[in-house]
């Protein structure tokens, strides 16, 4: 059936995202998810994600762009899809190694045409309280909201993700298609996305607006900037027991340092 | 009460107080602790220091309630519980956290508050275990051994603010609870420390005094 997620997907192997960390555990990364729209602990997405429809789903792509349009989640696919190797970093201080399956962002932006006002790409999670009973809580302000400026969204690195360790998402990994920010806090890769805005004016996103302190817009991996209540000099790797030390943009500085030139990382954590 | 009662309902008490560490163990042996293991032992070895030190705080109102005061003779047991799990807590942030580095122990202690408290209530803890023996109690005078004791409430106080602080905003709820439950059980002692102060006919809880003070448990 289209709505199983065990499907494997046809897709390319991209030798240059190949680290040498190695992938964690499938089991570990399908258990142990930040998915508040399906409950507030690590195991309840994958406890209550499972009534999640996702097919057919749709992905609406407008705002300032030349061609606005609505994507069907086929479709995207069979634009070719590569595999990724990227680590992942959460801002609670865990880390894991994900072989994403997906196509860079930068093949979406090419065929919407940005106009020069593309300020901003803003993405909007689905917040549907018949697949998602969590969502009619006011934990969060919904539907979940994250954004990027928009060179962020056109950087190489930047990935619509649909599927993983070789077949498509589990819907508590955001599935269908979910982003995939790997020098980013993960809270910043939006899970089940139905649309993404090109907008002119930043967005105020979910997280930054319930901690504005705690979660700032950029969330870049930076060791040196403390959260509010914890470090984030080190991490653990799902299924290890002594902590790493975390690396400036979570080991992708070479790629992106670049955009961040002349900018105070203290203020714009 | 009887002798023999005490005896059993203290050897069930213990009993029943080392099962959250046997499932524990058992969760470790069987590989079920989770994708996060370290996560999984922090959590839960805190959150059992908490429910025994909300046990041991309920003693004496159970106490009061019920007029059954041999409840009193379990509260040490409690409170020594309440600092092994604790202690477990302290361990696993040491090893798991720190690799058992001084230095970056000390470091994170002055630098995170919720750490620090979280110390703090540790360290307030340890004279208390230290002195929960009968010959403390002879040492020190039954007074002044209540007056040390009394340091719980401070612990508990700090104890919950560790736990709301280290929460995200959207898993509040439950520190709030334990933070409410906290609050009750300290607002009876304020209540039946003011009944005490009116000179009243006597009650049973004047009773409960006297009887505390010629067996000091």
């Amino acid at each position: 059936s289209p709505n199983d997620t065990a499907q494997p997907l046809p897709y390319r192997r991209n030798p240059a995202w190949d680290p040498d960390d190695k992938p964690t555990p499938f089991d570990a990364v399908s258990s142990y998810n930040n998915f508040y729209e399906f409950g507030p602990d690590k195991d309840s997405p994958k406890a209550n994600a499972q009534s999640l429809r996702i097919s057919p789903w749709t992905v609406t792509v407008d705002g300032e762009i030349a061609r606005p349009q609505t994507f069907d989640i086929d479709e995207i696919i069979r634009w070719g899809l590569e595999e990724r190797i990227y680590r992942l970093r959460c801002v609670e201080g865990w880390s894991a190694v994900i072989p994403w399956l997906g196509l860079p962002m930068s093949e979406l932006i090419r065929r919407v045409q940005p106009t020069s006002k593309a300020k901003y790409a803003v993405f909007t999670s689905l917040a549907d309280p018949a697949q998602m009973p969590r969502v009619r809580l006011p934990v969060l302000d919904w539907p979940y909201t994250e954004a990027l400026r928009i060179d962020e969204a056109a950087n190489p690195l930047t990935l619509l993700a649909v599927g993983m360790y070789g077949n498509r998402l589990p819907r508590q990994n955001g599935a269908p298609i979910r982003l995939v920010v790997p020098w980013k806090y993960g809270f910043k890769s939006a899970k089940s996305i139905v649309r993404i805005h090109f907008a002119e004016q930043a967005p105020r996103t979910t997280w930054n607006k319930a901690a504005p302190h705690e979660y700032g817009f950029y969330a870049n991996v930076n060791p040196d900037v403390a959260h509010r209540r914890w470090s984030q000099e080190s991490e653990r790797r799902l299924g290890e027991f002594r902590k790493r030390p975390t690396l400036p943009y979570n080991g992708y500085a070479e790629q992106v340092a670049h955009l961040y030139a002349g900018m105070d990382l203290r203020r714009n954590y | 009460m009887h002798q023999q009662i005490i005896t059993t309902a203290r050897a069930l008490v213990f009993f029943a107080s080392t099962l959250p560490l046997a499932w524990l163990a058992w969760l470790a042996a069987s590989d079920a602790l989770g994708a996060n293991p370290v996560e999984t032992v922090q959590r839960y070895t805190g959150l059992w220091t908490l429910n025994f030190l909300l046990l041991t705080l309920s003693v004496s109102p159970l106490r009061a309630i019920t007029s059954q005061h041999w409840l009193l003779r379990l509260r040490r047991m409690l409170g020594l519980f309440t600092f092994t799990y604790a202690c477990l807590h302290l361990l696993s942030f040491v090893g798991f956290d720190h690799d058992f580095s001084a230095q970056a122990i000390a470091r994170d202690i002055l630098k995170r508050p919720f750490i620090s408290i979280g110390f703090a209530a540790f360290a307030l803890l340890v004279p208390l275990a230290l002195t929960s023996n009968a010959w403390a109690v002879r040492r020190l005078g039954g007074k002044r051994w209540q007056e040390l004791h009394r340091s719980i409430y401070l612990i508990a106080i700090l104890a919950c603010l560790h736990f709301l602080w280290l929460s995200k905003i959207t898993e509040i709820a439950q520190p709030l609870a334990y933070a409410v439950l906290t609050g009750l059980l300290l607002w009876w002692r304020v209540q039946n420390r003011k009944q005490r102060a009116i000179p009243a006919p006597r009650t049973t809880q004047v009773q409960a005094v006297k009887f505390f003070r010629k067996r000091p448990d």
